[in-house]
């Protein structure tokens, strides 16, 4: 109870993270109360009258091809939430291992992770997104997207949080444990990873917004998986059939409501554990 | 010293140029797809024809493209072709090259990026800049919050809802492609002014969310630097608060900012082609839109090469510019 009052008043004074977790509730809600009310088969195509406008019955209204939009809607949100976090945690997870093999060990493998992840965030990641997707398959499914985006997702993991462990590892407590004889993995799991564990929360929320953010552009260019109703599919379809000109609004809001506020409840929570990560940010806001 | 530096900078980007051609080429090997036995197929099929002697076609085709040879030829005369910047013909707009199609988008997308990157690094390092120095006007610091959220949208999206406000709802500006149809294509006051009202809306999708960015960082890099005991001590001799501001704050934060803008140029650039193809500006973005829903592998490969190559020698411009800011950095090997 007085460990709940705590993060409670935490909260109160990290705006940033109420905020964004707020938004990211308020999306999570959308999704669990849309389930129960709504049926997901809906969001496939032909499964309602084409083009209505927001009525009782579609209360999102309907796209060309007949897809009831809440539906869509109720859908595709956990889908494309689902690359991010697959795509999110593969990133993290590699660029961890990486930069800690990197960083703690330091010689060759170093040199050679360093430069690669450097090379790696030079080039503009999309494009290279882009060469895998139409090498691979013509048609993707939700999972081969996110392993897609993973395969870049991991180069700016392992470039911050190698120059996290270089600065940790000078430190007294660090050596101390060396000292009496810690192992190498042990002084990883024990020593260096605890303190680092809210920068690595925030690394991570901020990669799951990146993935998104790729798995978005993949799909708006026609690279996603097709018969999924994903957030970015809906863009494509929106985009392809020229839905802004033709006035049918209500196709093309839903989605880019949805999307921001998922952008914009990450980028809060980001800001908020990075508060907590780098307590020195604490004051100077 | 500066020599080794400049010679390791232009090593690094050799390899880069490597790396995108081998990527290219390989890519598409390990998926396993038979492009010309593909193609006949479709052909086979559209047409009708026959489907005897298919085999012997394949063989003949597969020997004409140097398709029977070891894979290691095919890679040395695949990089040969493309150290050429030949990337063969299009397979969409047969018989129009790639670098022909290249060429025509390239300067609309190198133009429209040169433009917002340079205005939106400018404009968001100077309100930073001025977020942070405790004289600035009042009214500055309720422009933040916007900016801020802004930030953390996709180009593209702000630019549908730029559409959909000031092309769709009050038709102020146009709202596709990169100039008036029918126009006259020529340095004439008419066609630039044309392409310009056409530019606005995707320069602003990229301009207004980029600023937020670029204005954080700089903040934070002010506030660290307006600590300093040099700063401390110029303001003690009396020096013009404009000089402060603008010979000691800003001329040593900015460096960071230099160096983020060299690693942001691959970002800023993909969000670009979406807004390129949201707008049907015909620039390579749009291009690339057409050459995927065309399943124009070479085009593909072309642009993705290109931009690549492009970004890469961006970036090893703006490194060779930077330590002439910061003379620090050619003194130190980096660690």
């Amino acid at each position: 109870m007085n460990a709940l009052r705590g993060v409670m008043s935490y909260t109160g004074r990290n705006r940033s993270l109420l905020v964004g977790t707020l938004l990211l509730l308020a999306l999570v809600l959308f999704v669990v109360i849309g389930r129960m009310f709504v049926d997901t088969e809906d969001a496939r195509a032909l499964s309602a009258p084409s083009l209505r406008s927001p009525s009782w019955d579609y209360p999102f209204g309907t796209d060309r091809q007949g897809r009831d939009l809440l539906a869509v809607m109720v859908a595709g949100t956990p889908l494309t939430l689902r690359i991010g976090f697959i795509a999110g945690f593969l990133g993290v997870g590699i660029g961890s291992v990486l930069a800690f093999t990197a960083g703690f060990y330091r010689g060759m493998t170093d040199t050679i992770i360093r430069s690669v992840a450097d090379i790696g965030l030079t080039v503009p990641g999309l494009l290279v997104l882009i060469l895998i997707a139409v090498s691979v398959k013509s048609s993707l499914t939700v999972n081969e997207m996110a392993l897609i985006v993973a395969s870049l997702a991991w180069l700016y993991p392992t470039r911050t949080i190698r120059a996290q462990v270089l600065t940790l590892r000078e430190r007294g407590y660090v050596e101390l444990a060396a000292m009496s004889g810690m192992g190498g993995l042990e002084i990883i799991f024990l020593e260096l990873m605890p303190s680092l564990l809210p920068y690595l929360a925030a690394t991570l929320v901020s990669s799951v917004s990146a993935a998104i953010l790729a798995s978005i552009g993949l799909e708006v260019l026609g690279l996603g998986p097709m018969d999924s109703p994903t957030l970015g599919m809906t863009l494509y379809w929106v985009n392809f059939n020229a839905a802004m000109i033709n006035g049918w609004w209500w196709w093309w809001v839903p989605p880019i409501v949805i999307i921001v506020t998922v952008f914009l409840g990450l980028f809060f929570v980001t800001i908020g554990l990075d508060e907590i990560a780098n307590p020195r940010l604490r004051t100077s806001t | 010293m500066q020599a080794a530096y400049i010679a390791r900078r232009f090593g690094v980007f050799l390899l880069i140029v490597w790396l995108a051609a081998t990527l290219n080429f390989f890519l598409p090997k390990i998926s396993g797809q038979d492009p010309v036995r593909t193609k006949l197929l479709q052909q086979a099929a559209l047409g009708g024809a026959v489907q005897s002697g298919m085999e012997e076609m394949v063989k003949e085709y597969n020997t004409r493209f140097g398709l029977d040879r070891p894979l290691i030829a095919q890679y040395g005369s695949y990089l040969y072709d493309t150290a050429h910047l030949d990337f063969n013909y299009s397979i969409a707009n047969y018989p129009r090259t790639v670098r022909e199609l290249i060429v025509e988008a390239l300067p609309w997308t190198v133009g429209l990026l040169a433009t917002t990157t340079l205005l939106s690094f400018t404009i968001g390092t100077l309100l930073g800049a001025l977020l942070a120095w405790p004289r600035s006007p009042r009214w500055l610091r309720t422009l933040m919050p916007p900016l801020w959220a802004l930030h953390a949208i996709p180009f593209f999206l702000f630019g549908l809802i730029l559409i959909y406000l000031f092309a769709f709802q009050v038709q102020w500006l146009p709202m596709f492609g990169g100039y008036s149809p029918g126009a006259v294509q020529g340095f004439t006051w008419k066609f630039v002014s044309d392409v310009a009202m056409h530019s606005i809306l995707p320069a602003l999708s990229i301009i207004l969310v980029s600023v937020g960015g670029w204005a954080l960082a700089m903040r934070g890099m002010m506030v660290t630097t307006m600590g300093e005991d040099y700063v401390v001590f110029a303001e003690a001799k009396g020096l013009r608060s404009t000089t402060v501001f603008l010979r000691y704050c800003v001329r040593n934060a900015i460096l960071p900012q230099t160096t983020a803008l060299a690693l942001a140029l691959g970002q800023i650039l993909s969000g670009a082609v979406l807004v390129e193809v949201i707008f049907g500006f015909p620039g390579i973005g749009a291009l690339l839109y057409q050459a995927i829903q065309e399943n124009d592998q070479f085009l593909i490969q072309g642009i993705v090469f290109t931009v690549i190559v492009a970004l890469g020698l961006a970036t090893l411009v703006l490194d060779i510019v930077y330590p002439w800011l910061d003379p620090r950095i050619s003194y130190r090997k980096v660690s």
